[in-house]
């Protein structure tokens, strides 16, 4: 970074330029929170949870329900790893079967 | 009878149960807090021993209950240390938690007149509900469904293997009382989205 040799002041730090916004706000949020399919809930309650939670509106809380439903699993929120078992923990709370894992 | 609705001017969550529904409900709210009071929430022993006694702050390893394995899912499945101090620091908070929610379930139908015995016919419970505490009583719906559902091995699609037993058949009944609490949840779902 220091490319003049002398003493620099403090840089700002330099962006891989080939990174696209997706990835750059990715290094930033390394986790996931993955909520996994049971067959106790219910449709309505999932999507409630998930609109009260993370204050998703009625739409995306649906998809995700549905990804939850179809697909056996979905990544409902990215983050640090604090902010994920924050959601986790909420997530037990509510009864839902939540894991977290590194952001792939 | 039961279904939960938004009354139009209070716009309270209510409710009315019969004197058995509403029994049968402050008995399965009554079962949820005794299990999650009943297996002590214990640190996992195979440590150190200095070390594990003077750390008494929380569980570290998964509960023996099948139940309570599915209350209090392990976080990290393919990180067993950081499984253990996520259980250290969360399941305490949310055992207490579950339980003052399932409290909360049979202080409103005793409020609300249901008396310690049940014993008089034609007893009615109407139970009149702000948001929060429906929101509550709902979360708590919850635990009592994953609980029966774990006793009962309950599986997606297999409804129809219920409904082929035998009316006498005690797991029919207890899955009639399953159907009954998830049915109560989703219009409680609905009167909180109305």
């Amino acid at each position: 970074m220091c490319h003049d040799g002398g003493v620099s002041a403090a840089s700002p730090v330099e962006l891989d330029p080939t990174l696209s916004p997706d990835e750059i706000t990715n290094l930033s949020k390394p986790w996931v929170t993955i909520v996994w399919d049971d067959p106790v809930n219910l449709m309505s309650y999932v999507s409630y949870v998930f609109q009260k939670y993370f204050g998703y509106d009625e739409a995306k809380a649906t998809t995700l329900m549905l990804e939850v439903h179809t697909d056996g699993k979905s990544a409902v929120s990215t983050g640090s790893r604090e902010e994920m078992e924050r959601d986790v923990q909420a997530m037990h709370e509510f009864g839902l079967w939540a894991t977290l894992d590194k952001a792939t | 009878m039961g279904a939960f609705t938004r009354h139009r001017r209070s716009r309270l969550i209510i409710a009315n149960f019969t004197g058995f529904e509403a029994d049968l409900l402050r008995s399965l709210a009554s079962q949820i807090v005794e299990l999650l009071r009943n297996e002590a929430a214990m640190p996992d022993d195979t440590r150190d021993p200095f070390e594990a006694m003077m750390d008494f702050s929380g569980p570290t390893s998964e509960p023996d209950d099948p139940v309570l394995q599915r209350l209090f899912p392990t976080a990290y499945p393919k990180d067993p240390e950081a499984a253990s101090e996520f259980r250290r620091f969360t399941e305490g908070n949310l055992r207490d938690g579950k339980a003052a929610a399932a409290c909360m379930i049979i202080d409103g139908l005793e409020e609300a007149g249901l008396p310690p015995e049940l014993s008089e016919d034609g007893l009615m419970i109407d139970v009149e509900l702000d948001e929060p505490t429906a929101e509550t009583w709902m979360r708590s719906f919850t635990d009592i469904r994953l609980a029966l559902a774990t006793r009962l091995g309950v599986e997606n699609g297999d409804e129809e293997t219920w409904y082929a037993l035998p009316d006498d058949d005690p797991r029919a009944q207890a899955h009639d009382i399953y159907e009954w609490v998830g049915w109560l949840q989703e219009t409680i779902v609905e009167a909180l989205t109305a």
